[in-house]
């Protein structure tokens, strides 16, 4: 019965330090079936594909995989392509400078004795051209084509590799309407000509559409295995198996809450990406007030940070096309991050090592360095009021280092995520973004960053938590939006806010 | 027994953690000791050590200004040619046209401004990267040195106060003294103030407890620097004194240093050298910030041409040749990450004594040029990949 398997991952197990991102996980694939891998941001698909491939080698997890009747032990990308498993990333993997058919062959150029054959190389680039529906000369530069077309080429590319297994990360979360449609359909050839594909999607609409399996992963588990011809595949049902758990009581209540005035807002809102214009935010409009906690849900890549940031006035990477925003009252576009700061806007970053903190520099370094003036003596910079409010941070919101002089880069991920907190408050935010504030941190250190924005908006401030994980938003916030697709798809209360109404609104079923 | 032991692991301790900057004094140390040994005592002579002060002194104004540009993962390899051309330019100002020697130094200062100016414009607004931009620069200013001495050949600088820029020394009390007393009175201050704020800052760490060395080791240290100090002066004092480019150097080091730990530019430039989205995203105005240190280096590059062309007494169309090497190995040799972020004007003079101890004792030895370079490259790249290395760890 197994041989009818072309891929079977036994209780495959994958720690992290301090996470177990895949828990026992049992996931098999039918020869020459499209089968669909979903779950939750964070709920293991991502890395259950990184075993597959031998981005995490052998004997970092454990479990079987076995494949084409064999188990495997794959230490390196390059072993499981070699036995005709390939992904195709979300992140294209071409070199935009070089033509179509040097990046389909490049890697297993053909040779003609110690030289690459071009000539050979062209020909056959256009049958596998042909194969995926592409009709262009394959002498045109990647960088001519746009991102749907990128796609196709990097599926010739796993193609001419002989591919049996195609793995598609993703496939149409960068794709408009036409685009997706027609990858789908190549899917659906590939099939015919017996080739097996495994599809990681948020996206129901299309799961639904082509599925033969889909295989739901919650927080590192399978939760099951549904057969499209005899299982119930609706989105409903999906969506339940996805989301289904109760929210533990890791949320510290708040009591009185005292929730004034409009203190922040957001009025049609639109923007583009500097660097190739592509349209990130549509329309967006949201306000928060004085004293409340306002989640800004959504799934990867629905715009969230995008959107903060170019609140925050983040001037290189996105224009502001058209829309508002009203700070306490006051209409300010802000043209730098400078000025929102000066303002009293403060944006914690989702990404605290690549553009949070000064790694290199120390906890009082990294804790001042958005608010010197405040430690300023004429231009001089006052070493005792500055080490004072420091040690102050280190107290009051218990980040756990030996001194304020240690590098931040030694602190742990919740240590570091205090410290960039506590640089923002010490510019006095009267609105405090927090793009995922507990990404990677542990459980004890979420708590504590809970309870810090409790204390917050007790005094009067304002929050806007932008958050992947469903549980958070719900467990914290006062009101929540949705975002997907660079729009507000939705504004829910929290009292009528639940899992799977949110989760419609992010994958905007 | 016990104490002693004690001490021995932290000195292991303290060496450990600062491997990389302990090795650039040991470095020096025995450079110099090589060198007085090799030389059978030429090196360690009054005349040569007040020798290798001014030589050094126009190195050590543009290793200051490399290294602001340096920590900010730039380069500048066109301050070279602006020191050459700015040498001529006040040259030709003073020698041709006659005019006042401080209105030519300021004159030639708003030209290298406004260089600095047209590369920081480049860099920040056009977005070319500072190698491109510094390389056609060094083209540029290098033609326009040429172009400039083209008629005249080297020019002779005449005028004393210029000349004693890299040449003079201060007064001294009047009387036959043999020993240059303002300058030993001035070193005696020198570590005075120097003792001083050392204490202050223990005291001031101890009140917070951060980590300060035991004693013994913290009075070894400042010990070793004091003598250093009054060593030094002690040579140039039994010559003719202290030397007006030491003090120039002494000023803007002093300058930069504290522009660097206590002001928020410094900041700022820390903070865009380890991270410049965190730090454009906490507020600081990027361009703004490296702007000024294109315009920094290129003044003090115009420092430097004024200090070599008044030590040599002459403009020559040659002047400028590979001082940006010298100033870029300085500053690397002086600990300057090559990652950005980090890096202190301080070190950089350690390793400008570095390079220029090398050019110094080789010169004495009279080792031909050729060899200097292949010495001056091993003792860079040692320099830089011990502390790559040390910095992985």
């Amino acid at each position: 019965m197994s041989e009818e398997y072309i891929l079977e991952m036994r209780n495959i197990t994958k720690e992290f330090p301090g996470v177990k991102a895949l828990n026992n996980v049992n996931f098999k694939v039918k020869k020459g079936e499209i089968h669909c891998l979903v779950g939750e941001n964070g709920a293991g698909k991502s890395t259950l594909m990184k075993v597959l491939s031998g981005v995490w080698k052998y004997g970092t997890y454990t479990g079987d995989i076995v494949y084409n009747g064999e188990v495997q032990q794959f230490k390196s990308i390059a072993d499981s392509e070699a036995k005709g498993i390939a992904i195709i990333y979300q992140e294209l993997a071409l070199f935009p400078e070089l033509r179509i058919y040097e990046n389909i062959f490049f890697g297993h150029e053909i040779m003609k004795g110690q030289t690459i054959d071009w000539n050979e190389t062209i020909v056959q680039s256009r049958e596998y051209l042909k194969k995926v529906r592409l009709d262009v000369d394959p002498s045109f530069k990647i960088k001519s084509l746009n991102t749907g077309k990128q796609q196709l080429v990097e599926i010739a590319k796993a193609l001419s590799k002989n591919c049996s297994l195609l793995i598609f990360d993703e496939p149409t979360s960068s794709l408009n309407e036409d685009d997706s449609e027609n990858l789908l359909n190549i899917m659906r050839e590939l099939k015919e000509q017996g080739i097996t594909c495994i599809m990681i999607s948020h996206k129901l609409r299309e799961v639904t559409a082509i599925a033969d399996t889909i295989t739901v992963l919650r927080d590192g588990s399978t939760i099951c295995s549904l057969d499209a011809k005899t299982d119930d595949i609706s989105e409903a049902n999906i969506i339940k198996n996805m989301v289904g758990r109760t929210i533990d009581d890791i949320y510290p209540k708040r009591l009185d809450k005292n929730i004034g005035s409009v203190m922040f807002e957001v009025r049609n809102l639109c923007a583009e990406d500097r660097a190739t214009g592509r349209e990130i935010l549509k329309n967006v409009s949201f306000n928060v007030r004085a004293g409340e906690i306002v989640g800004l849900q959504g799934l990867m890549g629905a715009g969230r940070t995008e959107c903060a940031l170019a609140v925050f006035g983040n001037p290189y990477k996105y224009r502001i096309t058209s829309g508002d925003v009203w700070l306490d009252g006051e209409q300010v576009n802000f043209k730098n991050p400078k000025q929102a700061i000066k303002k009293g806007l403060a944006y914690v970053s989702e990404d605290r090592k690549g553009n949070g903190l000064v790694l290199i520099q120390n906890v009082k370094y990294n804790i001042t360095l958005a608010n010197l003036d405040e430690v300023i003596n004429g231009v001089v910079i006052d070493d005792n009021k500055e080490i004072g409010v420091a040690n102050k941070f280190k107290e009051d919101i218990n980040i756990k280092t030996p001194t304020i002089n240690q590098k931040v880069v030694n602190l742990s991920g919740g240590n570091q995520q205090k410290v960039q907190i506590a640089k923002w408050l010490f510019s006095h935010p009267k609105v405090l973004i927090l793009d995922e504030p507990t990404r990677g941190i542990d459980v004890g250190a979420k708590f504590e960053i809970y309870s810090i924005m409790n204390d917050l908006v007790k005094q009067g401030m304002s929050i806007i938590m932008i958050s992947s994980e469903l549980p958070e938003v719900l467990g914290m916030s006062d009101r929540l939006y949705v975002m997907s697709e660079g729009q507000i798809t939705g504004e829910l209360d929290i009292e009528e806010a639940t899992e799977e109404k949110v989760m419609k609104m992010a994958i905007n079923a | 027994m016990d104490e002693k032991q004690g001490l021995l692991k932290e000195m292991k301790f303290i060496f450990k953690h600062n491997a990389a900057s302990y090795m650039m004094y040991f470095a020096l140390v025995v450079i110099m000791l090589v060198f007085q040994i090799w030389t059978k005592g030429a090196f360690f002579t009054a005349q040569n050590i007040s020798n290798l002060f001014n030589q050094a002194a126009y190195v050590a104004v543009l290793a200051i200004g490399m290294t602001l540009i340096l920590i900010l993962k730039h380069i500048d390899l066109s301050c070279g040619y602006v020191a050459g051309l700015s040498g001529a330019v006040a040259a030709i100002l003073m020698e041709k046209a006659g005019v006042n020697v401080w209105l030519s130094m300021f004159i030639v200062i708003l030209m290298a401004l406004a260089i600095g100016f047209y590369q920081g414009f480049l860099v920040t607004k056009m977005g070319i990267p500072a190698f491109i931009t510094t390389l056609a620069g060094m083209f540029i200013f290098r033609g326009l040195l040429s172009r400039s001495l083209a008629k005249t050949g080297t020019i002779i600088v005449t005028d004393e106060t210029f000349k004693a820029m890299c040449q003079g020394y201060i007064p001294d009390f009047p009387g036959n003294s043999r020993v240059h007393i303002v300058t030993m009175l001035l070193a005696v201050i020198g570590v005075g103030v120097y003792i001083f704020f050392r204490v202050r800052n223990r005291r001031n760490r101890q009140k917070y407890n951060f980590y300060v060395p035991s004693l013994p080791i913290f009075i070894g240290e400042v010990a070793a620097v004091a003598a250093g100090i009054l060593l030094a002066s002690w040579m140039l004092a039994i010559n003719k004194g202290l030397p007006i480019s030491l003090i120039i150097v002494g000023v803007i080091l002093a300058a930069y240093a504290f522009m660097l730990s206590k002001t928020k530019l410094g900041r700022h430039i820390y903070g865009i050298g380890g991270n410049d989205q965190a730090a454009e995203l906490s507020g600081v105005d990027v361009k703004k910030v490296t702007m000024f240190a294109f315009c920094s280096m290129s003044v003090l590059a115009a420092v430097a041409g004024f200090m070599y062309t008044s030590r040599l007494s002459s403009a020559t169309p040659t002047a400028g040749l590979a001082f940006e090497m010298d100033a870029i190995a300085s500053s690397y040799i002086g600990g300057t990450a090559v990652s950005g972020g980090v890096g202190k004007v301080t070190n950089a003079i350690i390793g400008t004594f570095v390079i220029m101890s090398l050019t110094n004792g080789m010169n004495l030895l009279m080792i031909d040029i050729s060899y200097q370079y292949i010495v001056k490259g091993i003792i860079f790249i040692i320099a830089v990949a011990f502390d790559v290395k040390s910095r992985k760890k």
